[in-house]
Protein backbone atom coordinates (compact mmCIF):
# COMPACT_ATOMS: atom_id res chain seq x y z
CA UNK A 1 0.00 0.00 0.00
CA UNK A 2 3.28 2.06 0.40
CA UNK A 3 4.24 2.65 -3.09
CA UNK A 4 7.01 4.89 -2.85
CA UNK A 5 8.65 2.22 -0.15
CA UNK A 6 7.94 -0.57 -2.64
CA UNK A 7 9.88 0.82 -5.75
CA UNK A 8 13.05 1.56 -3.17
CA UNK A 9 12.86 -1.96 -1.67
CA UNK A 10 12.37 -3.33 -5.16
CA UNK A 11 15.84 -1.76 -6.43
CA UNK A 12 17.08 -2.52 -2.96
CA UNK A 13 17.01 -6.52 -3.68
CA UNK A 14 17.41 -6.34 -7.68
CA UNK A 15 20.66 -4.43 -7.40
CA UNK A 16 21.89 -7.01 -5.45
CA UNK A 17 20.32 -10.09 -7.51
CA UNK A 18 21.26 -8.46 -10.83
CA UNK A 19 23.63 -5.85 -12.20
CA UNK A 20 20.92 -3.00 -12.45
CA UNK A 21 20.21 -0.16 -10.83
CA UNK A 22 17.98 2.36 -10.22
CA UNK A 23 19.63 4.89 -12.61
CA UNK A 24 20.04 2.66 -15.20
CA UNK A 25 16.66 1.37 -14.98
CA UNK A 26 12.57 1.73 -15.41
CA UNK A 27 9.82 0.31 -13.72
CA UNK A 28 7.18 0.27 -16.22
CA UNK A 29 4.68 -1.41 -13.89
CA UNK A 30 3.79 -0.93 -9.86
CA UNK A 31 0.51 -2.70 -8.69
CA UNK A 32 -0.46 -4.00 -5.74
CA UNK A 33 -0.93 -7.56 -4.80
CA UNK A 34 -4.19 -8.06 -3.45
CA UNK A 35 -5.17 -10.71 -1.05
CA UNK A 36 -7.17 -14.02 -3.07
CA UNK A 37 -9.22 -14.82 -0.08
CA UNK A 38 -9.22 -12.37 2.84
CA UNK A 39 -11.91 -13.85 4.44
CA UNK A 40 -10.49 -17.27 5.67
CA UNK A 41 -7.87 -16.96 8.91
CA UNK A 42 -4.50 -18.76 7.78
CA UNK A 43 -0.92 -19.76 8.90
CA UNK A 44 1.76 -18.45 7.20
CA UNK A 45 5.43 -18.97 7.24
CA UNK A 46 8.20 -16.27 6.96
CA UNK A 47 11.78 -16.74 6.17
CA UNK A 48 13.52 -13.80 6.62
CA UNK A 49 17.28 -12.45 7.27
CA UNK A 50 17.75 -9.97 9.80
CA UNK A 51 20.90 -8.01 10.94
CA UNK A 52 21.34 -7.53 14.87
CA UNK A 53 23.70 -4.77 16.15
CA UNK A 54 26.52 -7.51 16.23
CA UNK A 55 25.64 -9.96 13.03
CA UNK A 56 23.19 -11.17 10.39
CA UNK A 57 21.04 -13.98 10.94
CA UNK A 58 18.57 -16.79 9.58
CA UNK A 59 15.35 -16.83 10.59
CA UNK A 60 11.74 -18.76 10.47
CA UNK A 61 8.58 -17.55 12.03
CA UNK A 62 5.44 -18.32 11.74
CA UNK A 63 1.74 -15.89 12.09
CA UNK A 64 -1.49 -15.82 12.00
CA UNK A 65 -3.51 -13.62 9.96
CA UNK A 66 -6.02 -13.47 6.99
CA UNK A 67 -3.97 -11.93 4.42
CA UNK A 68 -0.26 -12.18 3.43
CA UNK A 69 0.43 -8.49 3.80
CA UNK A 70 -1.06 -8.42 7.59
CA UNK A 71 1.00 -11.65 8.24
CA UNK A 72 4.25 -9.63 6.81
CA UNK A 73 3.27 -6.53 8.94
CA UNK A 74 2.98 -8.46 12.28
CA UNK A 75 6.60 -9.44 11.10
CA UNK A 76 7.97 -6.88 10.94
CA UNK A 77 6.65 -5.02 14.18
CA UNK A 78 7.23 -8.39 15.91
CA UNK A 79 11.26 -8.44 15.24
CA UNK A 80 11.08 -4.79 16.14
CA UNK A 81 9.71 -5.81 19.60
CA UNK A 82 11.54 -8.85 19.98
CA UNK A 83 15.17 -8.33 18.54
CA UNK A 84 15.08 -4.35 18.02
CA UNK A 85 15.32 -5.45 14.74
CA UNK A 86 14.48 -2.01 12.60
CA UNK A 87 12.34 -2.80 9.07
CA UNK A 88 15.71 -1.65 6.87
CA UNK A 89 17.31 -4.27 8.35
CA UNK A 90 15.06 -7.22 7.78
CA UNK A 91 15.25 -8.73 4.54
CA UNK A 92 11.77 -11.26 4.10
CA UNK A 93 13.13 -13.81 2.12
CA UNK A 94 10.18 -15.62 1.59
CA UNK A 95 6.39 -15.91 2.55
CA UNK A 96 4.76 -18.85 2.33
CA UNK A 97 1.00 -19.85 3.39
CA UNK A 98 1.44 -22.98 5.52
CA UNK A 99 -0.77 -25.77 6.17
CA UNK A 100 -1.88 -26.13 9.91
CA UNK A 101 -0.16 -29.58 10.06
CA UNK A 102 3.21 -28.04 9.16
CA UNK A 103 2.97 -25.37 12.07
CA UNK A 104 5.82 -25.69 14.29
CA UNK A 105 5.89 -22.75 16.43
CA UNK A 106 3.54 -23.52 19.82
CA UNK A 107 1.97 -20.17 19.85
CA UNK A 108 0.64 -20.81 16.79
CA UNK A 109 -0.25 -24.61 17.08
CA UNK A 110 -2.64 -23.14 19.88
CA UNK A 111 -4.96 -21.89 17.98
CA UNK A 112 -5.47 -24.76 15.83
CA UNK A 113 -8.54 -26.05 17.18
CA UNK A 114 -12.65 -25.75 15.56
CA UNK A 115 -13.58 -26.02 19.09
CA UNK A 116 -11.73 -23.39 20.70
CA UNK A 117 -13.11 -21.25 23.36
CA UNK A 118 -11.99 -18.80 26.32
CA UNK A 119 -13.41 -16.16 28.48
CA UNK A 120 -11.99 -12.68 28.28
CA UNK A 121 -11.38 -12.47 31.88
CA UNK A 122 -10.28 -9.13 33.72
CA UNK A 123 -12.22 -7.47 30.97
CA UNK A 124 -10.22 -3.53 30.83
CA UNK A 125 -11.98 -1.77 28.65
CA UNK A 126 -11.97 2.27 27.82
CA UNK A 127 -14.55 4.16 29.79
CA UNK A 128 -15.38 7.49 28.17
CA UNK A 129 -17.16 8.99 30.64
CA UNK A 130 -15.93 8.12 34.02
CA UNK A 131 -15.90 10.10 37.18
CA UNK A 132 -12.78 11.27 38.76
CA UNK A 133 -13.47 9.84 41.83
CA UNK A 134 -15.90 6.31 42.68
CA UNK A 135 -16.66 4.45 45.44
CA UNK A 136 -16.40 1.37 44.42
CA UNK A 137 -14.02 -0.79 42.25
CA UNK A 138 -14.92 -0.85 38.17
CA UNK A 139 -16.74 -4.49 37.66
CA UNK A 140 -14.55 -6.36 34.96
CA UNK A 141 -16.31 -9.46 34.58
CA UNK B 1 -17.78 -18.76 36.40
CA UNK B 2 -17.66 -17.25 32.96
CA UNK B 3 -20.12 -17.45 30.86
CA UNK B 4 -20.08 -15.69 27.67
CA UNK B 5 -16.66 -17.30 26.13
CA UNK B 6 -14.93 -16.10 22.89
CA UNK B 7 -15.92 -19.07 20.62
CA UNK B 8 -16.64 -20.13 17.00
CA UNK B 9 -20.53 -19.10 16.38
CA UNK B 10 -20.63 -16.52 19.46
CA UNK B 11 -22.48 -13.21 18.17
CA UNK B 12 -20.66 -10.11 19.34
CA UNK B 13 -22.11 -6.41 19.64
CA UNK B 14 -19.68 -4.51 17.89
CA UNK B 15 -18.44 -0.90 20.05
CA UNK B 16 -16.27 0.89 17.59
CA UNK B 17 -15.74 1.64 14.41
CA UNK B 18 -18.01 2.41 11.64
CA UNK B 19 -19.96 -0.91 11.80
CA UNK B 20 -20.67 0.60 16.26
CA UNK B 21 -24.00 -0.98 17.37
CA UNK B 22 -24.34 -3.66 15.00
CA UNK B 23 -23.97 -7.56 15.34
CA UNK B 24 -22.00 -10.02 14.23
CA UNK B 25 -21.20 -13.63 14.68
CA UNK B 26 -17.22 -14.76 15.60
CA UNK B 27 -16.40 -17.08 12.28
CA UNK B 28 -12.88 -18.02 13.44
CA UNK B 29 -10.15 -16.92 15.73
CA UNK B 30 -6.73 -15.59 14.41
CA UNK B 31 -5.06 -14.89 17.64
CA UNK B 32 -5.31 -14.02 21.23
CA UNK B 33 -6.62 -10.79 20.26
CA UNK B 34 -8.52 -11.00 17.19
CA UNK B 35 -11.34 -13.02 15.57
CA UNK B 36 -12.80 -13.12 12.05
CA UNK B 37 -16.14 -11.39 12.44
CA UNK B 38 -19.37 -11.73 10.10
CA UNK B 39 -22.90 -10.02 9.89
CA UNK B 40 -24.71 -11.09 6.94
CA UNK B 41 -27.72 -10.37 8.72
CA UNK B 42 -26.88 -6.66 10.28
CA UNK B 43 -25.16 -5.26 7.27
CA UNK B 44 -21.03 -6.35 8.57
CA UNK B 45 -19.05 -7.05 6.20
CA UNK B 46 -16.20 -9.92 7.07
CA UNK B 47 -13.32 -8.58 8.85
CA UNK B 48 -10.82 -9.38 10.97
CA UNK B 49 -11.57 -7.42 14.21
CA UNK B 50 -9.81 -6.95 17.77
CA UNK B 51 -11.81 -8.33 20.94
CA UNK B 52 -11.15 -5.24 21.88
CA UNK B 53 -13.85 -3.39 19.80
CA UNK B 54 -16.70 -5.97 20.18
CA UNK B 55 -18.64 -7.76 23.36
CA UNK B 56 -19.89 -10.75 23.78
CA UNK B 57 -23.60 -11.23 24.07
CA UNK B 58 -25.40 -14.19 25.13
CA UNK B 59 -26.13 -15.58 21.64
CA UNK B 60 -24.75 -18.30 19.44
CA UNK B 61 -25.00 -19.74 16.50
CA UNK B 62 -24.37 -23.01 14.96
CA UNK B 63 -21.42 -22.53 12.36
CA UNK B 64 -18.16 -24.64 11.45
CA UNK B 65 -15.00 -22.49 11.62
CA UNK B 66 -14.40 -20.14 8.32
CA UNK B 67 -17.74 -21.21 7.13
CA UNK B 68 -18.75 -18.81 3.94
CA UNK B 69 -20.93 -15.83 4.58
CA UNK B 70 -23.94 -16.85 2.61
CA UNK B 71 -24.33 -20.06 5.18
CA UNK B 72 -23.34 -18.17 7.97
CA UNK B 73 -26.49 -15.81 6.71
CA UNK B 74 -28.42 -19.15 6.76
CA UNK B 75 -27.22 -20.50 10.28
CA UNK B 76 -27.97 -16.79 11.76
CA UNK B 77 -31.73 -17.13 10.54
CA UNK B 78 -32.12 -20.36 11.64
CA UNK B 79 -31.43 -19.18 15.00
CA UNK B 80 -32.89 -16.69 14.82
CA UNK B 81 -30.90 -14.11 16.32
CA UNK B 82 -31.68 -10.71 15.47
CA UNK B 83 -35.72 -11.73 17.12
CA UNK B 84 -33.91 -12.61 20.29
CA UNK B 85 -31.72 -9.80 20.11
CA UNK B 86 -34.65 -7.03 20.07
CA UNK B 87 -36.00 -8.63 23.00
CA UNK B 88 -33.45 -9.00 24.91
CA UNK B 89 -32.89 -6.65 27.98
CA UNK B 90 -29.71 -5.25 26.59
CA UNK B 91 -31.42 -4.12 23.07
CA UNK B 92 -34.17 -2.35 24.62
CA UNK B 93 -32.02 -0.64 27.31
CA UNK B 94 -29.86 0.82 23.69
CA UNK B 95 -33.35 1.64 22.30
CA UNK B 96 -34.42 3.62 25.38
CA UNK B 97 -31.12 5.40 25.32
CA UNK B 98 -31.43 6.38 22.02
CA UNK B 99 -35.02 7.53 22.23
CA UNK B 100 -33.86 10.07 25.89
CA UNK B 101 -31.42 11.66 23.77
CA UNK B 102 -33.34 12.53 20.97
CA UNK B 103 -35.84 14.24 23.05
CA UNK B 104 -37.04 17.73 22.94
CA UNK B 105 -37.96 20.03 25.17
CA UNK B 106 -41.72 19.47 24.75
CA UNK B 107 -40.84 15.31 25.11
CA UNK B 108 -39.17 16.27 28.29
CA UNK B 109 -42.69 18.19 29.29
CA UNK B 110 -44.89 15.16 28.44
CA UNK B 111 -42.51 12.83 30.30
CA UNK B 112 -42.49 15.10 32.99
CA UNK B 113 -46.37 14.67 33.45
CA UNK B 114 -46.84 11.04 32.55
CA UNK B 115 -44.71 10.70 35.59
CA UNK B 116 -46.43 13.20 37.56
CA UNK B 117 -49.88 11.12 36.76
CA UNK B 118 -48.24 7.94 37.71
CA UNK B 119 -47.54 8.86 41.01
CA UNK B 120 -50.43 10.58 41.95
CA UNK B 121 -52.27 7.13 40.88
CA UNK B 122 -49.80 5.15 42.97
CA UNK B 123 -49.71 7.75 46.16
CA UNK B 124 -53.80 7.39 45.94
CA UNK B 125 -53.65 4.01 46.09
CA UNK B 126 -51.15 3.82 49.02
CA UNK B 127 -52.94 6.55 50.87
CA UNK B 128 -55.98 4.52 50.58
CA UNK B 129 -53.68 1.25 51.62
CA UNK B 130 -52.97 3.04 55.01
CA UNK B 131 -56.41 4.55 56.03
CA UNK B 132 -58.15 0.89 56.02
CA UNK B 133 -55.23 -0.52 57.87
CA UNK B 134 -55.56 2.41 60.10
CA UNK B 135 -59.26 1.58 60.33
CA UNK B 136 -58.09 -1.99 61.17
CA UNK B 137 -55.63 -1.36 63.88
CA UNK B 138 -57.88 1.63 65.59
CA UNK B 139 -60.44 -1.26 65.77
CA UNK B 140 -58.31 -3.93 67.68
Amino acid sequence: SNHVIAKSRFWYFVSMLRRVKKAHGEIISIKEVFETRPGVVKNYGVWLRYDSRTGHHNMYREYRDNTVAGAVTQCYRDMGARHRAQADRIQIIKVQQIKASDCKRPTILQFHDSKIKFPLPHRVTKRKSVAKFATRRPRTH
Amino acid sequence: MYQRLVQIGRVVYLTKGPDAGKLAVIVDIVDGNRALIDGPCSGVARKVVNFKSLQLTKFDVKIRHSMRTGNVKKAWEEAKVSEGWGKSLWAKKIAQRALQSNMNDFDRFKLMKAKQMRSRIIRTEMGKLKKTQKKTTAKK
